[in-house]
C-alpha cells in the first residue's frame, strides 16, 4: 500500500513537472520577425514555416520503408504542397486519415485491421524561430491543435546564399522518417524509425544557387517524440555558418 | 642470418628453378615472390623493390601484389656485392643499400664486413642507375662475439641521425651510427651491444619509442624452420631494449610480432613500410610456404599497434561480412525497404513462469526479400545492423587486376548475388546489378594500425582523386579524403 502511494505521488509529481502545451510553446518557439535570420553558430537553420500536423496514424515507426515514404509523401494533402510559399497564418484545406489508436502501442496487434476515416480539415501555417537547434515538432503540434502522434508535418524555409555554393550537403536529423527537397528536387529520404541525431544523414553533393533556395521537408511520425534539425555542410565536412541568411 | 655461402648458391638455384610459376595464394604475394632475407620494401617511381640474400631482388609494378625478379639490362648488376641480407632506405632523393658481404659464421669463419652504397634509382633500366663505391661500415673477426651481417637501417625522424643494427645469434646484435650524407660510419663511433640470441635485426621509431626487432628461431630449414620475429623497445636508440615482461634483449627478451600461421612458417627479417599515417605494412620472408612448394617467399602483412607494441595483422580473408562504420556503428547496407521478418513464433513478453519451448528460429534469407529489390542501380546507406540480407557483403579477391601492398583488389558484392559496390562519377557510392570488373568496382582493403579498415576504390570515374569510403554522416556513406584521425574513414569488417 505504501509502495503504491509513493508510486502515485511520484507519478503526480512527474505530471506536474511536464510543460503545458502553451509553456512549451514559449520555451521552444518565438514568432519569426520580419528581419532576415542567420544560421546559429553551428550552422543550424532555426527559422521555419510549419504546417499544423496532418493526421496520418501509424502504430509503429518501423513501417517507414522507402517505398512507404515515397507513396505517402507523393500524395497531395493540400493544394500547392510542393509549390506554395506559405505565409504565417495562411490556411490550407488538408486531407487527413484517422483511426482509433490503442492506448498502449506496445501491446497493439500489428495485424489488426483498422477502420480508416478520411476527410479534410483546415490547418494553419506558422512561421517561427526555434529557440533550440532542433525544432520540437511534437510540442508545436500539441500547442496548436492538440495533436501529437500519428502525424505528418510539412515544413518550409527559404534561404538566401550570397554566392553559389558547390559540393555542399544538406544534413538532417529527424524524428521520425522524413523527406527533403531543395528547389523542388528531392535530395534526401530518411527511412526507418529515426531518432533526431545531428548529422544523421546527408544528401549527395549539391549546388546551392546564388540567391534564394527553397527547402521543403516532410516529417512523418507514429508514436513518440518528433523533431528535426537541418544545416548545410561544406565540401570539407564543416557546418556552413556564413554566406547564408534565412528569409 | 646463419647461412653458408653454399646455401646462398642453393637459394639462387631454387629461385631459378621456380621462376615462371604464378598462382594465387591466400597468404603470399603472387608472381614469383621467392626471396630470402628481404630488405625493407623501397618505393621508387611507383614500383616497389626488395633485395635478398645472394644478389638480385624482387620488384612489383602493380602496387605490391605481384612480384617478379628484377630484370636488368645485360651487364648491369641489380645489387652487386652478393652476400647476405641487405637493407634499403631512401634518404633524400637517393637510396642507401647496405649488405653483408659474407654469409655468417656457419661458413666456417666469423670474419665479415658490412658495406653501404648509394644509387639514385632502384630501376636498373634507368640511365640514372649506378651504384657508388661501397663503404665498409662494420666488420667482425673470428674472435669477436659478433657476425657482421644482417644490417638494418633507421633514419631517426627526431634527430636525422642514421643508425644501423647488425649481427646474428653468434654473439651480440650491435648498433653503430652512420653518416646520412655519406653512408659511411661516423668517425670514432663505437659499436654498442643491444641484443643477443637473435638475428636479422631492424630498428624503427614510433611515438617516443625506439623498437628493436629481431628474428628468433631456426633459419634455412624449409618447413622445419622455427624463425619468428620479436621486439623490444627503448626510449633511447642505444637501448636498453626491453620486452613486455621487463626482460632486456641483451637478456634474450623479445615480444612476439609474428610467427607461423595459415600455411606459412618461419617469418624473419622484419621491415616496416609506412604507407600513410595509420596504414603500415611489415615485410618479411617466410622460410616456407606450403602452398608454394615449401619455398621461401616474400611476406607482407598489415602492421598493427596494440598498446604501444607492433603486431602483425592477417592477410585479409575473403568471406561475408558486416561492414560496420566506426563513426557510429551503423552497417553499410543497400537502400532497400526494411522487410519485417516473421519468425513464426508469436510475440510475447517474457515471463519465466511460462512453460514454452525455446528453439532456434530462422533468419531472413535473400530469397525472402530479393524479389522486392529494384533490379538496376541501388544506392547504399548506413543503418542499424539487423543481420539482414541487404547488409551481408561478400568480399572476394579479383585475379588479374593487380593489387596493393600484400593484397589483391577485391570485389564487394551482396551475398548470393553479383550486385557490386561501385564508386560513381559523382564521388559517391552505389551498387550495380552485375560486377563487371571495372576499376571503380575494385576495392583496396587495408587494415589500419588500430585494426580497423580503410576501404578505397581502385579508381573513380572522371577523376584522379584518391578517395576512400567514408561516413560523412551516420547514415551516409560517400567517398572522401582519408584521415586516419577521423573515425568517418574507418570500417570494421565483422564476420
Amino acid at each position: 500500500m505504501k509502495r503504491l502511494f509513493v508510486s502515485s505521488a511520484l507519478a503526480m509529481l512527474c505530471l506536474a513537472m511536464l510543460p503545458s502545451a502553451s509553456s512549451a510553446q514559449e520555451k521552444y518557439f518565438a514568432t519569426a520577425g520580419s528581419q532576415v535570420a542567420n544560421t546559429d553558430d553551428e550552422g543550424f537553420i532555426r527559422r521555419w514555416t510549419v504546417l499544423e500536423p496532418i493526421s496520418k496514424p501509424n502504430r509503429s515507426n518501423t513501417v517507414f520503408t522507402d517505398t512507404y515514404l515515397r507513396e505517402v509523401f507523393a500524395k497531395e494533402y493540400f493544394k500547392g504542397q510542393m509549390t506554395m510559399v506559405p505565409k504565417d497564418g495562411q490556411k490550407v484545406k488538408a486531407q487527413f486519415e484517422k483511426v482509433e489508436m490503442p492506448k498502449d502501442y506496445r501491446r497493439f496487434d500489428p495485424n489488426a485491421k483498422l477502420k480508416v476515416e478520411t476527410g479534410t480539415e483546415t490547418l494553419k501555417w506558422h512561421k517561427l524561430d526555434s529557440k533550440t537547434f532542433n525544432l520540437k515538432l511534437l510540442r508545436f503540434g500539441e500547442h496548436h491543435i492538440n495533436r501529437s502522434y500519428g502525424v505528418i508535418y510539412w515544413t518550409f524555409t527559404a534561404i538566401v546564399c550570397d554566392e553559389e555554393m558547390k559540393d555542399v550537403r544538406l544534413s538532417v536529423g529527424s524524428n521520425s522518417a522524413s523527406m527533403w527537397w531543395i528547389n523542388g528536387e528531392e535530395v534526401l529520404l530518411m527511412s526507418g524509425d529515426r531518432r533526431m541525431v545531428v548529422d544523421d544523414c546527408m544528401s549527395d553533393r549539391i549546388t546551392l544557387k546564388k540567391g534564394e533556395n527553397i527547402i521543403r521537408g516532410a516529417i512523418i511520425n507514429g508514436p513518440g517524440m518528433s523533431d528535426f534539425c537541418v544545416r548545410f555542410i561544406d565540401e570539407n565536412g564543416q557546418p556552413i555558418t556564413k554566406g547564408i541568411t534565412i528569409k | 642470418m646463419k647461412l653458408k655461402i653454399s646455401n646462398i648458391k642453393a637459394l639462387k638455384a631454387i629461385s631459378c628453378l621456380i621462376l615462371g610459376s604464378s598462382f594465387l595464394s591466400a597468404s603470399a604475394q603472387i608472381g614469383q615472390p621467392f626471396i630470402h632475407d628481404p630488405s625493407t620494401l623501397a618505393e621508387c617511381d611507383g614500383n616497389y623493390y626488395t633485395y635478398g640474400t645472394g644478389g638480385g631482388g624482387l620488384v612489383s609494378t602493380d602496387g605490391g601484389w605481384t612480384w617478379s625478379s628484377i630484370k636488368a639490362p645485360e651487364g648491369v648488376n641489380v645489387r652487386p656485392g652478393g652476400g647476405a641480407a641487405p637493407d634499403a632506405l631512401k634518404i633524400g632523393d637517393r637510396y642507401l643499400i647496405v649488405y653483408g658481404a659474407t654469409g655468417g659464421g656457419l661458413g666456417g669463419t666469423h670474419r665479415g664486413e658490412i658495406l653501404t652504397m648509394w644509387n639514385k634509382t632502384l630501376d636498373p633500366n634507368s640511365p640514372d642507375f649506378k651504384y657508388s663505391e661501397p663503404n665498409v661500415v662494420a666488420w667482425s673477426e673470428d674472435g669477436d662475439d659478433c657476425d657482421a651481417i644482417d644490417p638494418g637501417l633507421l633514419l631517426d625522424p627526431t634527430t636525422g641521425r642514421l643508425w644501423m643494427s647488425y649481427g646474428t645469434y653468434f654473439g651480440f646484435i650491435r648498433l653503430v651510427e652512420l653518416d646520412p650524407e655519406t653512408g659511411k660510419r661516423v668517425e670514432g663511433n663505437e659499436a654498442i651491444n643491444i641484443g643477443i640470441d637473435c638475428e636479422a635485426s631492424d630498428l624503427i621509431y614510433r611515438d617516443g619509442w625506439y623498437y628493436l626487432l629481431g628474428t628468433h628461431g631456426t633459419c634455412c630449414d624449409g618447413v622445419n624452420s622455427t624463425y619468428n620475429i620479436v621486439v623490444g623497445r627503448s626510449r633511447q636508440v642505444t637501448g636498453p631494449y626491453v620486452d613486455n615482461t621487463g626482460r632486456t634483449m641483451i637478456q634474450g627478451g623479445g615480444k612476439m610480432v609474428i610467427a607461423a600461421h595459415d600455411k606459412v612458417v618461419g617469418p624473419g627479417h622484419f621491415g616496416r613500410t609506412i604507407v600513410t599515417e595509420g596504414i603500415e605494412k611489415m615485410s618479411c620472408h617466410f622460410e616456407a610456404d606450403y602452398n608454394q612448394s615449401g619455398y621461401s617467399v616474400l611476406g607482407i602483412r598489415p602492421l598493427l599497434w596494440k598498446n604501444g607494441w607492433p603486431v602483425a595483422g592477417k592477410v585479409f580473408q575473403e568471406g561475408t561480412y558486416e561492414i560496420e562504420s566506426e563513426r557510429h556503428g551503423y552497417a553499410l547496407e543497400l537502400a532497400v525497404d526494411f522487410k519485417r521478418h516473421d519468425t513464426g513464433v508469436p510475440r510475447r513478453w517474457f515471463n519465466s513462469t511460462e512453460n514454452v519451448e525455446i528453439k532456434p528460429v530462422k533468419t531472413q534469407t535473400l530469397q525472402d526479400v530479393i524479389a522486392e529489390w529494384p533490379t538496376g542501380e541501388i544506392s547504399v546507406r548506413n543503418g542499424d545492423y539487423m543481420v539482414r540480407p541487404h547488409q551481408q557483403w561478400t568480399i572476394t579477391a579479383v585475379e588479374g587486376k593487380g593489387g596493393f601492398l600484400g593484397q589483391p583488389y577485391y570485389k564487394i558484392t551482396i551475398e548470393g548475388t553479383n550486385r557490386a559496390l561501385v564508386a560513381t562519377d559523382k564521388c559517391e557510392v552505389s551498387t550495380v546489378a552485375e560486377f563487371t570488373g571495372a576499376d571503380e568496382q575494385l576495392w583496396q582493403i587495408d587494415q589500419m594500425i588500430d585494426g580497423t579498415y580503410r576501404i578505397m576504390p581502385k579508381a573513380i570515374p572522371g577523376t584522379d582523386k584518391k578517395l576512400c569510403l567514408i561516413s560523412i554522416a551516420d547514415s551516409k556513406p560517400t567517398l572522401g579524403n582519408f584521415d586516419f584521425n577521423n573515425d568517418n574513414c574507418k570500417w570494421n569488417l565483422n564476420k
